[in-house]
């Protein structure tokens, strides 16, 4: 270990790690956006940002960090503002290779539930904000990574309702449905990374951070997890991406 | 409360070209009043609000439909902010029509959204943002529907009642996303002519859309400009005169929402506003009603609450984020 760092710096560095040079990325506001903001910075100079909000190629500004995807602090100095329609067409067209989204709620396809907890959707025990973009971003990107903290809650055998779909039931349900394209390729937690069985689609374990064993990944997850062929180990956050991560979010607004 | 079939005339595009049709489409002067201008919005009317979130809000013409008492509304809006919160306090709307709504991620998920539609108060109905933007964008093209890829597979289908289409050419299912025709739009923008030529800086949203796809359309704008003006930049115009109804001059007419380039949200006001709820639950919003609405006889009354030292640390916020 080097040094010290909290959740969410941990969850911040492993999911700019998963974005490569010269792609485009969806990214939602909060650790999507800094892990988005950090790759560029730190091994992916040529990475373009779009934000649902209508915003292409930003340069969040540390210290002002946007706290919804449509604020000016959101479009600094960016290339393009198309309009959010077209934002999200640009997604559909095929121009997004990741989309990079939080998660409330995610079952062992990959579906997402920011909607509702409770059966009737019309009078809901909770009502939870709503999709978003995230519908749009989970159904048109080329493929989808979820950064969420690992929480039994968080990890349900099935989610009361499907806001955003990756799987759905496994077996070619997605493609059946009409979605042609993308789906969620890994989920990236707070105890390490998932990814899905090519054949089943059923939620897998691909690799654990450092310290944290398989029983302590299952233990908070409530559906069985399969295993990778091969489980990796993360390399925890090096001083110097704590400190560049560090640098864009002074004010911890998301860092905590 | 919540009915999953759609209701034909949200996509009816017969009717809403007849609509437009038998309207007068004059190229005359739109400036009004506020009071006016929201004269034109009836009981249990769809409205179509212009921005997003706490971007660009039409808050004065918002603020004017509360002190005006109407009942029964619907709005339509891609994310909503705490001016849907006001509105359901107030009793003025029964449906919300959105892809997400609360403040913003510091101030957590919405008690009031809770509240009013865990009681089953108001109707969430919930669209995806892309294909809200598509109801939008097909209602401003006059076809009942267009073809898309998203929402397909997931429960949002049922909530809204989307149905699929499949492509003639290739046989692929596709999403059948309905035309949105709002009885009403309302715009907040930067400037405009006094014939109702709109100009947007920043964020265009999906505000041109809206316009062309309500059949009355009420606009506030930050700043009139001469008919010269227009001239010298048609190319920044979005909306057309021959599209508005009604003008209305108001400068800082989304505050405490942003306005691109003139002045930022004021997050304090949102923690203050929610701190409230915290403390009283959704009373707190009876009385920011009672404050912020009821109360102030105009809008530049209102914007006394806040002080000029605020909106113009808010205005200095922006210049350094946008110049």
């Amino acid at each position: 270990m080097t040094g010290h760092f909290n959740a969410s710096e941990l969850l911040a560095v492993i999911a700019a790690r998963q974005l490569r040079d010269d792609t485009t990325v969806f990214a939602g506001v909060g650790v999507p956006l800094l892990a988005a903001a950090l790759a560029k910075r730190r091994h992916a100079p040529r990475l373009t940002m779009v934000i649902e909000g209508g915003i292409i190629g930003p340069q969040i500004a540390p210290g002002r960090l946007p706290v919804s995807t449509n604020e000016m602090r959101a479009g600094h100095r960016a290339t393009m503002l198309p309009g959010i329609t077209d934002a999200f067409l640009f997604a559909q067209r095929g121009f997004v290779d990741v989309g990079f989204m939080g998660g409330a709620q995610i079952d062992q396809y990959g579906n997402i539930n920011t909607s509702v907890l409770g059966a009737d959707y019309w009078r809901p025990k909770v009502r939870l904000p709503g999709t978003g973009g995230a519908n749009d971003i989970a159904s048109l990107c080329r493929e989808v990574i979820i950064v969420t903290a690992h929480e039994k809650r968080r990890f349900v055998e099935r989610v009361d309702f499907v806001t955003s779909p990756s799987w759905l039931r496994g077996d070619g349900s997605r493609k059946a449905a009409g979605l042609l394209f993308g789906g969620v390729s890994r989920v990236v937690t707070t105890l390490g990374i998932l990814g899905f069985d090519p054949e089943s689609k059923r939620m897998r374990i691909e690799a654990t951070h450092p310290g944290v064993s398989t029983d302590a990944l299952r233990q908070n997850t409530g559906f069985p997890l399969l295993e990778a062929p091969r489980i990796e180990i993360t390399e925890p956050p090096s001083d110097e991406e704590l400190e560049m991560l560090r640098a864009l979010d002074p004010e911890r607004r998301f860092l905590g | 409360m919540g009915d999953p079939r759609l209701n034909p005339a949200e996509y009816d595009f017969i009717a809403a070209r007849r609509r437009t049709e038998a309207k007068t489409k004059s190229a005359a002067e739109k400036l009004t009043s506020l009071e006016d201008a929201v004269g034109r919005v009836k009981d249990g009317n769809q409205i179509g609000v212009g921005g997003c979130l706490f971007s660009r809000t039409p808050l004065a013409l918002m603020r004017e439909i509360l002190r005006q008492r109407r009942r029964g509304l619907t709005l339509a809006r891609n994310l909503t902010c705490n001016e849907g919160e006001l509105f359901m306090a107030a009793g003025a709307a029964s449906r919300v029509m959105t892809a997400w709504m609360s403040i913003g991620l510091p101030w957590g998920v919405s008690k009031i959204l809770r509240h009013y539609v865990e009681t089953g108060a108001v109707a969430l109905e919930e669209w995806s943002h892309l294909a809200l933007g598509l109801r939008f964008r097909a209602g401003a093209m006059g076809v009942p529907f267009l073809p898309a890829l998203t929402m397909l597979g997931s429960d949002l289908v049922g909530v809204g009642g989307l149905k699929t289409v499949q492509d003639p050419y290739t046989g692929e299912t596709l999403a059948a996303v309905p035309a949105l025709f709002p009885d009403v739009a309302l715009l907040h923008v930067h400037r405009a002519d006094r014939f109702g030529n709109c100009q947007i800086d920043g964020y265009p949203h999906m505000d041109a859309d809206i316009a062309r796809a309500a059949t009355t359309v009420l606009v506030s704008t930050e700043e009139i400009i001469s008919d010269e003006e227009t001239r010298r930049s048609p190319d920044r115009t979005v909306v057309p005169g021959f599209v508005v109804d009604a003008l209305v001059r108001v400068p800082f007419g989304s505050f405490p929402h942003e306005c691109y380039g003139l002045y930022e949200a004021d997050y304090d006001h949102f923690a203050e506003y929610c701190a409230a709820i915290d403390a009283r639950g959704p009373a707190a919003v009876g009385e920011y009603l009672e404050r912020y609405v009821y109360g102030p006889p105009t809008w530049s009354d209102y914007l006394d609450l806040f002080g000029g030292e605020r909106m113009a640390l808010q205005a200095k916020r922006a210049k350094e984020l946008t110049g």
